[in-house]
Order: structure tokens, then C-alpha cells, then sequence
């Protein structure tokens, strides 16, 4: 049982700015939380490895193959610190890949978009991981220790990520007419989705008031959401693109750029599982996992047997 | 089909040395099936940009650690000592000036 006293004292020392580490007392709760929020966030760079893998044998040229490799292999390596991080409250990797992969566990919507250009690629550097370093940011100060030092972890690799992408949907925006159509229609197909990656309006998000009092998460989805567009309007600007949104204009009262009606309805139907790449994100995750496991289990087989042999020779 | 009694690999801690003369520190965890496969995943997960010049494993569960609960008893012996600390001593006034 959870005492009063209990609650209080972790409330507190959340207050206090302090961090929770793995064996601390904390309510069933705020594990519970953490492990569906960071778990989430897991299986999302996992599965955000795919629409751009799609990619790597297609890109344009050497250099940019090297580059989107690079960036792929570091979304496997976000997926695995975040798994480790989740791991340390006690729930086994297994399990929560299994959650993922036959049960019902969530990841971000964005990935059950398709890429259908190269352009794609790109405007998914720039938007999408724009996007996720808003969030991440922010995470690296959460209040579970191990969740914020991945997510610190993490947004060291991001910049690199957004830039690429960036520097890429600024060249083909300054291409040939063709090249700047490809990229204009990138941005108005992933712009309204970019924007739901923030989660449901503050008004229509049921964890949010447990996470923020527990600092499991910092800002509101609004704020961030508000945050990140403030920031994407001058960048598209800057390259000639224009946002698919006319109800987009800045208020000079608040400072902010005001934007049109997120289309909620499309983002309740992907998370019900009827997005475009829904199925198949998952069975391209199901078959590697499936298609690797002689290999975990060759390894396997072999540190039994070389265990086996040291033990003989001692 | 699900694999849910498929069995992890071990679990391994990894503590990388940043730069030369610097100590370990602590990066995260892995699984691994042996400790020569734990090294190469370490590198791979946690050394991609240089982040260390030099990597240890250790299996998770031979670390013994201390718990929050000790916190206060364990560490008490420390906290009635200000004699350890540099500021518990005086020192004449004109040495204190250059210093
Ligand atoms: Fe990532
Ligand atoms: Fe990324």
C-alpha cells in the first residue's frame, strides 16, 4: 500500500528538482508511467528507422547514402538506450518488444506515413526530427533519472539528424522546377501529421496533468507544439516553401504564430491501427525480428559452449 | 508467434573512458550474449562518435550496489567530520590574502 506520507515525500522531492533513480520508493503509478511513455518512445525510433531505410539504397549519391545510413543506425541506437533506461524499473526487453510487436503498444503516428520521394527523406530530417528535438529537449530533464540521461543522450545525435535534412530540402528548394515540386509536396503531405507528433490538444490528453506533476514530461503538447511551429515558419521562409496551413499568421500580441485545425480525425484513425503503413510497419518489424532469432540463438549457443569449456579447463 | 518466453540475453553495464587521463564513466546498459559481444555492441551502441577511447562491461547483476534505504546510516560516518574539509581550519590573516 502507498501511504499519504509517501506520496507526499516523492511529490516533494520531485518539487525539489531532485531526480528519481531505479531503486528509489516511487508509486506504481509513475512507473507504470514511465514505463508506457519511454517505452513508447522506444519502439517509435525503432520503427522510425523504416520509412527512411527504405531509402538508403536509393539516395543520390554515396554521400548521401553514408549520411542516411549514419542517421538510421543512430535511430536504432536512440531505440536501445531508451529500452536500457526502461529496463532499469524492473520490466524485462523481451517483454516490451513483444508488447510492441503482437500486443497492442503504441508508437508515434508519423512512421505510418509512406516515403514516397527521396524528397520525403528529407522533409522527414527537417520536420520530423525538428519535431522530436523539441520534445526530446525537454525530456533530457524529466524526473526519472535513467529516461532523462537516454534522452540527454540522445538529443546530441538529433542536430546532426534535423541539419542533413535541412541542408537537403534547402537544395532541392533552390533545384530545378521539378526538384522543388517533389519538395513542396514532401512538406504539404508531412506537415499536419508533424504537428500531431505532439499529441492530442492539452483540452483531450488524459495523462497529461499525472506526467506534468510528476515531471515525467515538462511542457504541454500545446506549448510544444506552439514552440516547434514558431520556429519551423522562419526556416521554411528561409528556403522558399510554403506550410500548408492559410490560416497560418503571426500574432504580434502574443509573439506566436497561430496555425489552422490540426485534422484530429486522421490522427485517431492511424492510432486505431488504419494509417496508410500501419500493417505493414509491423510486419517488416515482426519478420526482422523473427528472421534474426537464429542468430540469438546461434550466439547463445556459443557463449553456453565456450562458458562450458572454460569451465573444463579450470 | 510470440517469443515471450524467449529468454534475453544477459544484461551488461557499460562504462566508457572519454578521454585519455579521464576516468570511466557509466553510459547505459546492453544486452549481450557473452562479454567479447557485449564489448562490440557497446561500441556500436554507445561509441559511434568517439564518445570514449576506451570500454568496460560488466555483467549487471555482479554489480553490488548500495540502496536509498542505507542512504542515511550508510553514508552518516562522513556527515560529523567537518575536520576532513580544508575550510575547518583558520588560517593568519596575511597568508589568507595571497591564497
Ligand atoms: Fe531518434
Ligand atoms: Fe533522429
Amino acid at each position: 500500500m502507498e501511504t499519504q506520507q509517501q506520496l507526499d515525500d516523492f511529490q516533494a522531492r520531485i518539487d525539489a528538482g531532485e531526480k528519481i533513480e531505479p531503486k528509489d520508493w516511487m508509486p506504481e503509478r509513475y512507473r507504470e508511467q514511465i514505463i508506457r511513455m519511454g517505452s513508447q518512445h522506444a519502439h517509435s525510433e525503432i520503427v522510425g528507422m523504416l520509412p527512411e531505410g527504405n531509402w538508403i539504397s536509393r539516395a543520390p549519391s554515396l554521400k548521401r547514402k553514408l549520411v542516411l545510413l549514419a542517421k538510421v543506425q543512430d535511430e536504432a541506437g536512440h531505440g536501445l538506450y531508451l529500452y536500457s533506461a526502461i529496463e532499469t524499473l524492473g520490466v524485462r526487453r523481451s517483454e516490451l518488444i513483444d508488447q510492441y510487436l503482437y500486443g497492442n503498444a503504441k508508437y508515434s503516428s508519423i512512421f505510418n506515413y509512406p516515403t514516397l520521394s527521396y524528397a520525403d527523406v528529407c522533409v522527414i530530417g527537417w520536420l520530423v526530427d525538428g519535431a522530436a528535438i523539441v520534445n526530446q529537449t525537454k525530456l533530457a530533464h524529466s524526473s526519472y533519472g535513467p529516461y532523462a540521461r537516454a534522452n540527454l543522450r540522445i538529443c546530441k545525435e538529433e542536430s546532426f539528424h534535423k541539419k542533413q535534412g535541412y541542408e537537403m530540402v534547402a537544395k532541392l528548394a533552390e533545384g530545378t522546377p521539378a526538384q522543388r515540386k517533389m519538395v513542396q509536396s514532401a512538406v504539404d503531405r508531412f506537415w499536419w501529421p508533424t504537428l500531431m507528433m505532439f499529441g492530442p490538444n492539452d483540452s483531450n490528453s488524459p495523462n497529461s496533468a499525472e506526467l506534468l506533476k510528476w515531471q515525467v514530461k515538462l511542457n504541454t503538447n500545446d506549448e510544444l507544439r506552439q514552440h516547434f511551429v514558431d520556429r519551423v515558419v522562419m526556416e521554411a521562409e528561409a528556403v522558399g516553401l510554403t506550410l500548408p496551413d492559410p490560416d497560418l499568421k503571426f500574432n504580434e500580441e502574443t509573439g506566436h504564430w497561430e496555425f489552422g485545425e490540426i485534422p484530429w480525425d486522421e490522427f485517431w484513425d492511424v492510432v486505431k491501427g488504419n494509417g496508410v503503413m500501419n500493417r505493414e510497419r509491423i510486419k517488416s518489424r515482426r519478420k526482422a525480428h523473427e528472421d534474426g532469432a537464429w542468430v540469438r540463438e546461434a550466439a547463445q549457443a556459443y557463449a553456453r559452449k565456450k562458458n562450458l569449456s572454460r569451465e573444463k579447463a579450470s | 508467434m510470440s517469443e515471450n518466453n524467449e529468454k534475453d540475453w544477459p544484461l551488461w553495464e557499460v562504462f566508457y573512458q572519454p578521454k585519455n587521463g579521464k576516468p570511466y564513466e557509466h553510459a547505459g546498459s546492453l544486452h549481450a550474449s557473452d562479454a567479447e559481444n557485449a564489448l562490440q555492441n557497446a561500441r556500436d551502441v554507445y561509441a559511434r562518435r568517439n564518445e570514449g577511447i576506451g570500454i568496460w562491461v560488466v555483467p549487471s547483476d555482479q554489480i553490488t550496489a548500495s540502496t536509498p534505504e542505507d542512504m542515511g546510516s550508510f553514508f552518516d560516518p562522513a556527515s560529523d567530520k567537518p575536520y576532513r574539509h580544508p575550510q575547518f581550519y583558520s588560517v593568519p590573516r596575511a597568508v589568507k590574502k595571497r591564497s
